[in-house]
């Protein structure tokens, strides 16, 4: 299997507390040299709690911010290097899901115009014409299984399943070769999680995707991923498959996490 | 397969937001009341032609024969130092008034969104620069500024529309800045950019559209105002002058014949009154309806 | 008497869509020490039920339209608005989702918790030790005193000096924690839960929701506890109530309904679970939403979205029937166990 994501040595520092004018606080370190790698088509957890740093690596890999050390490397290139034509490309390359399908799509847009934005943003590469993105919003409203008779709905008016599965069609619509899910199902209910959970294995399989899910929840983890990565207050505590790290966790962090999770069986115990 | 099930009865989505709109809104007796005399006041100033019952006058035809006449049912507001019938004059004025007041608005609320739409999204050292630019204008009166600007641009009604609009912009621009900032870290915006969109479709498709709500709530709160302060400049000289009918100008004349002929005077300041007080309670009612502060 | 009884409460809910039953006659009892779990999707009533027991929702658009809930046999639905003032502070207890909203930042934690101290010893002065008649400095001192104690027990210290710090001064999980004791310090009867712990990390969670059921098992308090999470329920709960577009549709002992679900709701949530073992791409979802209640499904309300839905389901509403000693189920499948 090739890298088609490499994290090498990446650390994220924020200037904390004082504000532009006033000297400068202490530096908060988001992230502290971290590395790892995603293969192309395999499906990797990256699992934190709060202040874990998740949240900034998935900014830096989507390009809203730059590591303040280390590189991140897509398909062998070092993403810091590249000119702004290839970042454009890249951003095609790979897409984000939100957490929060209420907030993350637009409520003055319609289904149609929230699937075809990225269409219309990099029309120089994907279709040109307002009738070709028409036809692909359908086609993808299709794949996720929701009817082409929702194209011109406003986000108020479907479910949080629904509304997820239209932050999914929107991702998918440049032909990405890799998703980052950022806690896709979190907000869900844990019947429409099944679904939602369902749809993405599909997805995979039949599109070739690569995932990095990022997720707290690491029953859904367990389910979904082949790989897992965790990370506490910005460093990496363990890397390996999710069966390994289930059944024979080496680090204190991870039995911790695993002891907390609660199944459905009341008779078993629970807690650290 | 489960789509179909999922599929919620259908209902427009506008008209959908619209009945919520109107049902929220239709609960407060007191906003309910600013529609009507809002909406009544617009008709007036639409029909102001058709129904003024002397046009002639309105048009500056006198009648110096019927001078200082009370009210009477010839004359329901009775007539002014020239003869004319202050209601024709009253009506007319609504149009003017009504007009002015929008312009004001208007002007003051597309600088002021324009500001504060480029200090909130560009941030920094832009934003410090045109914010204190803006609290240096907040710390004038708006009135004085405008006083100044009318007196240096001379009087009429454009220049007071202008005059006015050019003091009027700082609290768009700050109450823009403030709901672009807020927008800005919204998810989808978040969404937008990880798409690869640039600045321009950002502000135009996902945060201008999304704040047009708050906007138009202090648009409505502000026409009472504005029309009120159209109505100050006209009244001390330095804004319309008759015999355009504007109220405020109507009102500078009428006080050099108070109290003896009071219908001169109560009228037009009567129907300001009347603008104000519809206008604030349509613009109390649309915030609680609109402001997605407010909601929830 | 169970300490809290609801028997066929029914309630509308108005919006500009017209009035909405959003519990369609619930009935529940809760003993004094049982720990319940209300579980269901979003939009179920799961809320409106905790709003409805402490009586904080606003009328309109709220109207009860029939049914009782008695607490400790005194019917709270007739109760003036003072009186159920003092029952929510004293004697049922109440925490949501966000620690945030729910401490007012103005003040020290303390002086917050000791007012709440304060009011509930107003009718039990043996809460704070007391004989009762004692002065106001006394008192607050024996209230401070308390307030310590029960930082200490939810574990935050050292609680003499957190005591005066602010809200802000605390972590999410640790104001999660002040919330808690400040919850329990009145040693309330009855406690209700609205999701205390959705927006905590997994490790605190567990934490927090032990410590909330060890302190309302000692002091034998109920514990009604609103979640969607059905594996917390089964880790922390000695009861469950199902809960289906304003219906309870299975209810009974955890250990009854987690070992074996009668009613295809309960089945389908627990079958939606992840679950080690099931291959990727196999989970059980459940299609379809939760109904409209302005325009409810005729009969049994889940009928729509259950795979063994026939026509006899939408004749009539089921009612809970028992299918063994304290497990009751809303179907007409449901089989009595031999």
């Amino acid at each position: 299997m090739t890298a088609l994501i490499s994290i090498e040595g990446v650390s994220k520092s924020y200037r904390s507390g004082a504000g532009r004018f006033i000297g400068s606080g202490g530096d908060v370190k988001a992230l502290d040299d971290v590395s790892f790698q995603v293969n192309r088509g395999e499906s990797v957890g990256l699992v934190g709690e709060s202040g874990s740093g998740k949240t900034t690596l998935s900014r830096l890999l989507m390009m809203l911010e730059q590591p303040s050390a280390g590189r991140i490397l897509f398909d062998g290139k070092d993403i810091a290097t590249l000119s702004s034509r290839e970042v454009r490309s890249l951003r095609r390359r790979i897409q984000i899901v939100f957490q929060d399908p209420y907030a993350s799509l637009n409520p003055r847009m319609s289904v149609h115009d929230i699937i075809a934005e990225p269409l219309e943003v990099h029309k120089d590469v994907v279709e040109t014409s307002a009738r070709a993105r028409t036809d692909r919003v359908v086609e993808l409203l299709e794949t996720v299984s929701l009817g082409a008779q929702h194209l011109y709905r406003y986000p108020h008016e479907f479910s949080g399943g629904q509304r997820q599965r239209i932050g999914i069609a929107r991702a998918l619509a440049v032909r990405p070769d890799c998703l980052v899910l950022d806690e896709p199902t979190s907000a869900l209910d844990v019947s429409v999680q099944a679904q939602v959970l369902n749809l993405l294995s599909d997805l995979q399989e039949r599109l070739g995707l690569t995932y990095l899910f990022i997720s707290h929840d690491l029953g859904v983890i367990r389910h979904i991923c082949d790989r897992i990565v965790l990370i506490r207050h910005g460093r990496l505590v363990e890397e390996g498959l999710t069966e390994t790290i289930f059944t024979t966790p080496s680090s204190e962090y991870a039995r911790t996490l695993i002891a907390a999770m609660p199944d459905i069986d009341p008779e078993t115990p629970w807690g650290p | 397969m489960s789509a179909a099930l999922e599929a919620k009865p259908r209902r427009g989505a506008r008209a959908e937001a619209f009945a919520r709109a109107a049902y929220r809104f239709r609960r407060s007796t007191l906003s309910v009341i600013g529609l009507g005399v809002v909406c009544f006041l617009i008709l007036i100033a639409l029909l102001a032609p058709i129904i003024a019952p002397w046009p002639e006058h309105v048009l500056g035809a006198t009648a110096t024969s019927a001078r200082f006449r009370p009210p009477s049912l010839t004359h329901w507001f009775g007539t002014n130092e020239l003869g004319q019938d202050m209601l024709s004059l009253v009506i007319a004025g609504a149009r003017v008034s009504l007009a002015a007041g929008l312009a004001v608005v208007i002007l003051g609320s597309v600088i002021g969104t324009i500001v504060g739409a480029i200090a909130g999204y560009v941030g920094g050292v832009l934003d410090d620069i045109l914010m204190r630019f803006t609290d240096l204008n907040l710390t004038l009166p708006s009135l004085i500024l405008a006083m100044a600007i009318a007196a240096a641009l001379g009087p009429g009604l454009t220049n007071t529309v202008i005059a006015l609009g050019l003091s009027w912009w700082p609290g768009y621009a700050r109450l823009v800045r403030g709901e672009v900032i807020a927008r800005k870290e919204e998810q989808y915006v978040q969404a937008a950019r990880a798409i690869g969109a640039g600045p321009v479709r950002i502000l135009s498709r996902h945060v201008l559209p999304n704040i047009v709500s708050p906007i138009i709530v202090k648009m409505s709160l502000d026409m009472g105002f504005a029309i009120l302060s159209v109505a100050a400049l006209g009244f001390i000289g330095i804004g319309v002058r008759p015999p355009t009918p504007e109220w405020g100008a109507l009102l500078a004349v009428a006080r050099g014949y108070m109290p003896d002929f009071w219908w001169t005077a109560i009228f037009p300041g009567l129907a300001i009154f009347l603008a104000v007080f519809g206008f604030n309670l349509l613009g109390d009612g649309l915030r609680d309806v609109l402001d997605p502060k407010a909601r929830r | 008497m169970a300490l809290l009884e609801i028997s066929d409460f029914a309630l509308g809910l108005t919006s500009y869509e017209g009035e909405a039953r959003v519990l369609n006659g619930v009935s529940l009892s809760i003993e004094r020490g049982e720990i319940w779990g209300l579980v269901g999707e979003t939009g179920c009533g799961k809320s409106v039920t905790g709003l409805s027991i402490s009586r904080l929702l606003p009328s309109p658009p709220a109207r009860v339209i029939t049914g009782q809930i008695r607490f400790d046999g005194e019917d709270i639905l007739r109760l003036s608005d003072d009186a159920m003032r003092k029952l929510r502070g004293r004697r049922i207890g109440m925490i949501f989702q966000d620690p945030t909203t729910n401490l007012n930042p103005a003040f020290r934690i303390g002086v917050q918790m000791i007012d709440v101290a304060l009011a509930a010893s107003r009718d039990k002065p043996q809460l704070l030790g007391l004989k009762g008649g004692e002065g106001a400095g006394v008192r607050r001192r024996a209230a401070r005193a308390l307030a310590i104690e029960m930082l200490r027990r939810v574990g935050i210290e050292p609680a003499d000096q957190r005591i005066d710090d602010f809200p802000h001064e605390f972590s999410g999980g640790m104001r999660q924690r002040v919330l808690i004791a400040m919850a329990l310090i009145g040693k309330p009867d009855l406690l209700i839960a609205d999701e205390p712990t959705t927006a905590l990390d997994v490790s605190v969670q567990a934490q927090v929701l032990k410590l909330m059921t060890a302190l309302a098992r000692e002091d034998a308090t109920a514990v009604l506890f609103i979640t969607h999470n059905l594996g917390v329920v089964a880790k922390i709960c000695s009861h469950v109530a199902v809960m289906y577009a304003g219906n309870i549709v299975e209810t009974g002992a955890v250990k009854a309904v987690f070992k074996a679900p009668q009613h295809p709701y309960t089945r389908a949530l627990m079958a939606a679970v992840p679950k080690p073992g099931v291959k990727r791409g196999g989970l059980e979802g459940l299609a379809g939403v939760v109904p409209n209640l302005q325009t409810p499904p005729p009969g049994c309300r889940f009928a729509p979205r259950c795979h063994l839905a026939v026509a006899e389901c939408t004749a009539a509403l089921p009612s809970l029937r028992s299918v063994e000693a304290g497990h009751g189920v809303a179907c007409i499948m449901a089989n009595p166990s031999s």
